[in-house]
């Protein structure tokens, strides 16, 4: 968790970095995020030639390759703004990793003022926007999983779980083992799938266990990859990302 | 499905570990061991570590103590020299294993050694001694009890504490009956260890020679230090007439001030133990006067690739560990394919960063792919090691050994295609004009792909497929008004 | 031996070499910031909970009980023979122990010729009795410093292992013996020991079992 001091005031506009896996799998999750922003009074910037933090490139060591892209990204977010982005994973790319890929590099500089910029979603809401949320769904039984890059590389915090206490119609249960990796891992998905396949039953299986009718995390890749486990053993539990189930149930209208 | 003891050093290959990894998960009774052992080990850290900024205190202080090693290296390894030959401990140094094999094998013969005990060592894994000692006639018994487990079937270790930790109760009693004492049938841990202890007994009494390993060797006094809990350490150390220790050349230490903060992250990281039953000091053979202790000490410093990977600021932590096994114990993969799927001597994270680095990248760059980066071994390390990103930059340097050789390599024609993918990729993804006609196209078609083509049909073996959103975000932003500067 | 200087002159100069092109960051000394600092009878208090929490056997009492605990500790466990040290301190009282009581004294045996020569006989014997150097209440552990007088493996052989411990030797901490006990500037012996408990493992199925191959018993006299 970074430490009080390195969140900004609350801006009058932000920047918002959508991810490629929310762009074209989760595209309402990144739309709940920058309507959650807005209504705190934000003006948001979605500017449009974003694509990908070049994550995928980079993990599998394809440096080049991931470099390139990321300076497609850093050139796209030029002004002195926060960068707000709906994921823990790619908020690790952007922070830890960028300044390594930059060293040396024409873009070092602009790469440095970028990775100081970023914000993960829940982060930003809750140390920078202290939102107050009012609930009005129905009850329900949700669970948490916590993204590991999110919570280890990246040093997220339980804000996005603090946000979900804040609304008194959900029973909050824990999930055993929470903290475990779900068997994404990027590419390790595809590449290692048989044991990756083993781990995404694994986490489904405590999912199901907990009773809740509901899976909730801050990555849509973890989401993605436990939400498939789950489909494939017929499991009636859904999952969705925080933002898309905080802004569904606390907007009105 | 065990791994043999095997002996050459190129046998692993990354359609081996697919094979290996494939069967252990498949193997129920072999996930069920290892879970229940892992999860006991992870508890068990967990009670001895109550305190978060004590634990995190310790580990910077542990962390402070490896560093220093590393930094002052070459003349840490001089003074523990210099100190422990007045002490009157002979010290061998070796490049290879097979340097390091015939020191041994030379001192043996000088000896007269027939048989020989062994303490439990990595380092001697490394080398395969008892297999090279075995070929020339000496006779080398494992008096750990889980080693001895593990040599009598012939197997290597799964664990570097335990190495015995992929069979359960009922195994061991099997292999106790069928192989160590066929007189007997016990499913008990007790009885099993009292008839291990007897067999020992008369092994240590008849030894010629004790081999171990060292946790630290202290700089200062010469000191080897060994830490143990069944007694046999001390047996082979201190009863036969000749010891040799063998033992990497990271393991100094400047001073004995050093080892206590060490030696209680290593306890406490590995089997949740403030302290092990014996914490063994050794400066010296049998001295004037003494009547008991081994007349020679012998200690070998192995480098075996060690000295490469202090090359390099980054890779260089990697000879920080300490040989805890706290990472393999927090491991998500390890846990689920156990050690012998690895088919290396060092399994799980630390197997997957050093095994590359000592027995070569190119062959074994592989290993460094097998995992998520999901970074639960970092954060229980007790000295630090920035595991993954050791292993981002391992993938970077196989690729660019792969790469650089993908018109010769074997495997040329899987390199050559994932080189080809990821440029395409960049291509797409670094100009917005193509990554938003991909886009529209996966928004459009992409859920009408089959789950047989290669990528999503590795995925759709244990999962259903993700489905695209019916219109990307960026179209939902445009839409939406959302400014864009 | 040649080889194994060639390897050190080609081992050595890779690693000097590497420390004059190679980055080494800075990385400060990390010194400990707190310890504890226990009266004697919070020492004996903790020493004795983390040793009975792994099975070592504490008995507490003063000089001048010392011999009647010792002797019931010898019948309760029908301890018929008793390898000792007689040249130390704690050999002579035994020593004398016996003389003045020899039909409640076990039978005394001088580990005072080589192991060699000894080794039958040690590997037969019920019992050893050891001094210590002093003990760490933090881990719960005795320290040993054995000597041409009382030989290492005392502690290691017979099956039950009795050690005398001055309570006013017992330190906070492991650092603190080192640095009180001024262990470095002294220089160490061929052998000295940290132990913590009867021998034990946990191999088969992480079940724990004590006794292995060291002592199955360990008895402390906490002298006060």
């Amino acid at each position: 968790m970074k430490p009080s001091c390195s969140f900004p005031e609350k801006p009058e506009a932000v920047y918002y970095f959508g991810t490629c896996l929310a762009d074209l799998l989760y595209a309402d999750a990144g739309m709940a995020g920058i309507r959650l922003l807005q209504r705190e009074g934000v003006r948001v910037i979605y500017p449009r030639g974003q694509s990908c933090c070049g994550q995928p490139a980079f993990n599998s060591g394809f440096q080049d390759e991931a470099r390139e892209v990321a300076a497609q990204q850093i050139v796209q977010f030029p002004k002195n703004l926060p960068i707000v982005i709906p994921s823990g994973s790619c908020g690790a790319m952007m922070t830890r990793h960028y300044e390594e890929l930059f060293e040396g590099h024409p873009l070092q500089e602009k790469a440095q003022s970028f990775s100081a910029r970023i914000f993960e979603l829940s982060e930003f809401l809750v140390n920078v926007l202290n939102v107050k949320l009012e609930d009005h769904g129905d009850p329900v039984k949700v669970t948490w999983h916590s993204s590991c890059h999110a919570k280890r590389e990246y040093g997220l915090g339980d804000e996005a779980e603090q946000l979900l206490r804040q609304l008194k119609n959900v029973e909050l249960v824990e999930l055993e083992r929470k903290n475990e990796c779900c068997g994404f891992g990027g590419t390790f998905s595809v590449k290692f799938s048989e044991i990756s396949g083993v781990m995404a039953q694994d986490k489904s299986a405590d999912v199901m266990q907990t009773g809740a009718d509901l899976l909730l995390s801050t990555d849509c890749g973890c989401l993605m990859n436990i939400n498939g486990a789950l489909e494939k053993q017929k499991s009636q539990v859904q999952s969705q990302h925080f933002a898309s189930f905080i802004w569904n149930r606390t907007h009105v209208g | 499905m065990s791994a043999k003891a095997n002996h050459s050093p190129h046998s692993i290959s990354e359609k081996a570990f697919f094979e290996s990894s494939g069967s252990a998960l498949k193997n129920s009774k072999l996930r069920r061991n290892f879970k229940r052992a892992m999860n006991g080990l992870m508890e068990k850290r967990r009670d001895i570590f109550p305190d978060a900024s004590e634990l995190e205190e310790t580990r910077d202080r542990a962390a402070s103590i490896r560093h220093k090693t590393l930094t002052h290296l070459p003349e840490l390894l001089e003074k523990l020299e210099t100190n422990c030959e007045s002490n009157g401990i002979r010290v061998h140094w070796a490049e290879t294993t097979e340097q390091a094999n015939q020191i041994v094998l030379d001192i043996a013969r000088s000896a007269n050694v027939r048989l020989a005990v062994k303490g439990k060592s990595m380092v001697s894994e490394e080398m395969h001694l008892n297999a090279f000692l075995e070929k020339h006639g000496i006779e080398a018994i494992e008096s750990d009890l889980g080693e001895y487990i593990i040599q009598v079937v012939n197997e290597l270790p799964s664990h570097i504490i335990m190495p015995a930790i992929h069979k359960n109760l009922d195994e061991i009693s099997d292999l106790f009956q069928e192989k160590v004492d066929p007189n007997r049938s016990s499913k008990s841990a007790e009885e099993m260890t009292a008839t291990a202890r007897l067999i020992m007994r008369q092994k240590f009494h008849d030894a010629d020679m004790g081999i171990s390993g060292v946790n630290f060797a202290v700089a200062e006094t010469g000191t080897l230090c060994l830490v143990e809990n069944e007694g046999n350490g001390r047996f082979s150390t201190t009863l036969p007439k000749v010891h040799v220790a063998v033992m990497g050349i990271e393991k100094v230490v400047e001073s004995l001030q050093d080892l206590p903060p060490l030696l209680k992250m290593l306890t406490r990281s590995a089997t949740g133990q403030p302290i092990t039953t014996y914490f063994n000091m050794i400066s010296g053979p049998r001295g004037e006067g003494e009547l008991d202790g081994p007349e020679e000490v012998h200690l070998v410093l192995l480098d075996h690739g060690r000295s490469k990977i202090y090359e390099d600021e980054l890779l260089r932590e990697t000879l920080l560990c300490i040989r805890c096994g706290a990472c393999m114990n927090h491991c998500p993969v390890y846990t689920r394919i156990g050690g012998h799927a690895y088919n290396a001597v060092y399994p799980g994270p630390i197997g997957k960063i050093l095994t590359p680095q000592i027995e070569g990248i190119e062959n074994l760059g592989y290993l460094a792919n097998a995992s998520s980066l999901c970074g639960a071994c970092v954060e229980v390390c007790p000295v630090k090691i920035p595991i993954t990103d050791i292993l981002l930059r391992l993938r970077r340097n196989h690729v660019r050994k792969k790469t650089a050789r993908h018109w010769t390599d074997l495997n040329g024609g899987k390199s050559l295609m994932e080189l080809m993918t990821w440029k395409g990729w960049k291509q797409v993804l670094s100009q917005p004009s193509l990554y938003r006609i991909q886009a529209s196209l996966l928004s459009r078609f992409g859920n009408l792909l089959p789950a047989q083509i290669p990528v999503l049909r590795e995925w759709a073996r244990s999962r259903n497929l993700p489905r695209f959103s019916k219109k990307p975000l960026h179209k939902l932003v445009e839409d939406a008004g959302i400014d864009h500067e | 031996m040649n080889e194994s200087t060639s390897s050190r002159s080609r081992i050595l100069e890779r690693l000097y070499g590497i420390h004059s092109q190679s980055r080494f960051a800075d990385h400060p000394e990390i010194t400990e910031t707190q310890s504890p600092s226990w009266t004697t009878e919070e020492k004996i208090s903790c020493l004795k909970s983390k040793m009975e929490a792994v099975q070592s056997e504490i008995h507490c009492c003063s000089e001048q009980e010392f011999d009647t605990v010792f002797r019931n500790v010898v019948d309760e466990k029908s301890i018929g023979s008793l390898l000792f040290a007689k040249n130390t301190q704690l050999g002579s009282r035994i020593h004398s122990l016996k003389q003045s009581i020899p039909e409640k004294m076990p039978e005394l045996v001088n580990y005072d010729i080589s192991i060699e020569t000894m080794k039958k006989r040690i590997f037969s014997i019920d019992a050893s009795i050891t001094e210590t150097l002093g003990g760490i209440a933090d881990t719960g552990s005795l320290i040993l410093w054995p000597s041409r007088h009382e030989p290492r493996l005392m502690s290691l052989i017979p099956p039950i292992h009795l050690a005398v411990l001055q309570a006013e030797k017992i330190y906070n901490t492991f650092s603190e013996a080192i640095v009180e006990g001024r262990w470095a500037e002294n220089g160490m012996p061929t052998n000295a020991l940290l132990i913590s408990s009867p021998s034990k493992t946990a191999d088969i199925e992480q079940t724990l079992v004590y006794g292995v191959h060291g002592p199955k018993q360990l008895v402390v006299f906490v002298i006060q």
